[in-house]
């Protein structure tokens, strides 16, 4: 029976591990330190799959020509099939019973840890495209690094999707470069885009402590080493587009910890408004 | 059934038409398909437009009362399948305005006319979808009656229209089945889903019945349009199969079709059932149903908001089209 102080101990984890220290030799339950960092790097790829795959189905029935729709249902049913895998298998390391489901529509913001950049309101269909390119190219390169991963089952999942975020890269690359060299309109919408969503690309790119074992077991990539890789796909495409890119280097923060943008509430509250209201019943 | 009281041109008996038309009209009657560059009356030619423009109209339409569904789907599966089938409706889209350029008009030319209104599309989707069995239902009903039209026009005259409908039907029928899955999975839910299953079959029955138009004493233009082949049943022999195959199956749901007079009748092999609200049906082809707004404004403003990015593109195309030939650009 734990003392009172050792109650209030906020991290059930924490909580553990003070035991096991406290009766060495014991066979305490103890968190496996190398799991809960799977779980966090794989909510950190499908949180972010989810929540674009969600702004992307937005644009359903709304987008400027009937191919854009159909290519946007097309992006968008990717990123949901890939949702289903990463939550998949993070629900598996858990170990808790929890499915991929359990975890799209019964967590609440401050669990989820997509990058800032997704949650980004759609604005117009300049806004989205650039979003999508500068996530596209993101997301090729780490997906990329993921086919060698340590772990053979994210080493599978990357290698489905790596397929299908190569052709996303494409469309995106070439509708950037086409509306950037485009019209007058065309272009100043879409340097007006690039300027808005810049700082929401650094995050791609930093490290936390989170990322430390997951890098050092060659399961997932550290972060800040894609950058390069990125920063050339993205600045040949830019500059096929006639698009500069902002000298301003700050970057927004915060999604992978759990630290969102007033958006995602109001993203979760319409996603999951059916197992909120109707809880436990199977659809 | 997404065409609804197509107006079709002046019907002629055989002493009046030209010996071309009686050519052409034999051609029909001997079951060949019209391909696009061939000999066709004026009249055939235009009711062909309006009737795939329309068929073309509903399916980007009807794109809307199920998206409007797809980013609260319950499940991630749900979501996943209810987003392909709003896709395909947009490819449907996409096949039906193709077959209809090949009659000499712009798919731009008709989404003016939608957008002006002075083309329809199906009076079904200014219904809302207002739970999430309504995307089950419109699956089953909505779909469904589709299906019932669809499937005798993929041996309609017109070549083009009729591949089109050949590729539609398969996916319909998938479109169907799932949205019959849906009401299975509310049906036996918990008490509120049931109700919800029961509520949506409420509220759309009438409105699935009106989608194959109004009675054959009514409708105007049945006649010519048999005769060319471009209307293969009448509305009311449609509407019988539709209830006749809808009923048990909503039975087997366990959920009451909301109609005290429905009866099975053993000398006709069929249903008596009440006819829908035929005056409501006007109305809401009047402009008056309870989405007509909101349907028409939605595709109003993605047409004008996309402007700018369809001009940008076109503006891109002139540019590469320019540097790969300089001389031209001058």
């Amino acid at each position: 029976m734990p003392s009172l102080p050792d109650m209030t101990t906020a991290d059930a984890a924490d909580l553990a591990r003070a035991q096991a220290a406290a009766h060495p030799g014991q066979t305490a339950p103890r968190p496996d330190a190398d799991q809960e960092a799977l779980f966090e790097a794989l909510l950190r790829i499908g949180d972010s799959t989810l929540i674009l795959a969600h702004r992307v189905s937005e644009w359903c029935g709304h987008a400027p020509a009937l191919e854009e729709d159909i290519g946007l249902a097309n992006v968008a049913l990717d990123l949901i099939g890939q949702t289903q895998m990463w939550l998949g298998l993070a629900a598996e390391v858990e170990g808790e019973g929890r499915t991929d489901n359990d975890l799209a529509y019964l967590r609440d913001a401050w669990d989820f840890r997509n990058l800032l950049i997704v949650e980004r309101p759609n604005g117009d269909f300049g806004q989205t495209l650039m979003r999508q390119f500068l996530f596209d190219a993101w997301h090729l390169e780490l997906l990329t690094a993921l086919m060698q991963s340590a772990d053979p089952r994210v080493a599978e999942i990357a290698a489905k999707a790596v397929k299908e975020v190569a052709y996303h890269l494409e469309r995106s690359s070439d509708l950037v470069i086409r509306l950037g060299d485009g019209s007058e309109e065309s272009h100043r919408r879409m340097q007006d885009a690039l300027d808005d969503l810049w700082p929401y690309t650094g995050e791609m790119f930093l490290s936390d402590d989170k990322d430390v074992t997951p890098a050092a077991e060659g399961v997932m990539p550290d972060p800040s080493s894609l950058r390069a890789k990125w920063e050339a796909v993205v600045r040949e495409v830019l500059d096929e587009a006639t698009l500069s890119i902002p000298e301003n280097d700050f970057a927004h923060k915060g999604g992978k910890q759990g630290v969102h943008t007033e958006h995602l509430g109001y993203i979760l509250a319409e996603m999951q408004f059916l197992q909120r209201a109707y809880p436990g019943a199977s659809w | 059934m997404y065409a609804q009281m197509v107006k079709s041109e002046g019907m002629k008996s055989r002493d009046e038409m030209s010996a071309e038309e009686q050519a052409f009209q034999d051609r029909i009657d001997r079951g060949e398909k019209i391909e696009p560059k061939e000999w066709m009356p004026e009249g055939y030619r235009k009711t062909l437009i309006r009737q795939i423009g329309q068929h073309a109209h509903s399916e980007i339409v009807g794109q809307l009362p199920e998206g409007n569904w797809i980013t609260r789907a319950p499940t991630l599966e749900r979501k996943a399948i209810l987003l392909a089938k709003v896709q395909d409706e947009a490819g449907h889209g996409l096949y039906l305005y193709s077959a209809c350029e090949t009659l000499g008009v712009t798919r731009d030319e008709l989404m003016e006319l939608l957008h002006a209104g002075k083309m329809k599309y199906s009076s079904i989707f200014n219904y809302p979808t207002l739970t999430w069995a309504d995307m089950g239902a419109v699956g089953w009903l909505v779909d469904g009656a589709a299906i019932m039209n669809q499937v005798p026009l993929q041996r309609t005259s017109y070549g083009p229209y009729s591949r089109a409908m050949i590729r539609i039907c398969k996916e319909e029928s998938f479109h169907q089945r799932q949205g019959y899955a849906i009401m299975m999975k509310m049906a036996s839910g918990t008490p509120a889903q049931k109700k919800m299953a029961q509520d949506a079959l409420n509220r759309l029955w009438y409105p699935s019945l009106m989608m194959f138009g109004p009675s054959d004493k009514d409708s105007v233009h049945s006649a010519q349009s048999m005769s060319w082949k471009i209307k293969m049943n009448s509305n009311d022999e449609l509407r019988q199969k539709f209830v006749d195959q809808t009923v048990p199956q909503a039975e087997y749901l366990g959920l009451t079709v909301p109609d005290p007079a429905l009866k099975w009748n053993e000398d006709k092999g069929g249903y008596d059932f009440s006819e829908p609200d035929w005056s409501e049906f006007y109305d809401v082809l009047a402009g008056n149903g309870p989405c007509n707004k909101d349907r028409l404004g939605a595709r109003v403003k993605a047409w004008e908001d996309g402007a700018w990015f369809r001009d940008g593109l076109v503006a891109h195309a002139r540019k590469a089209a320019a540097r790969r030939t300089p001389a031209a650009a001058e």
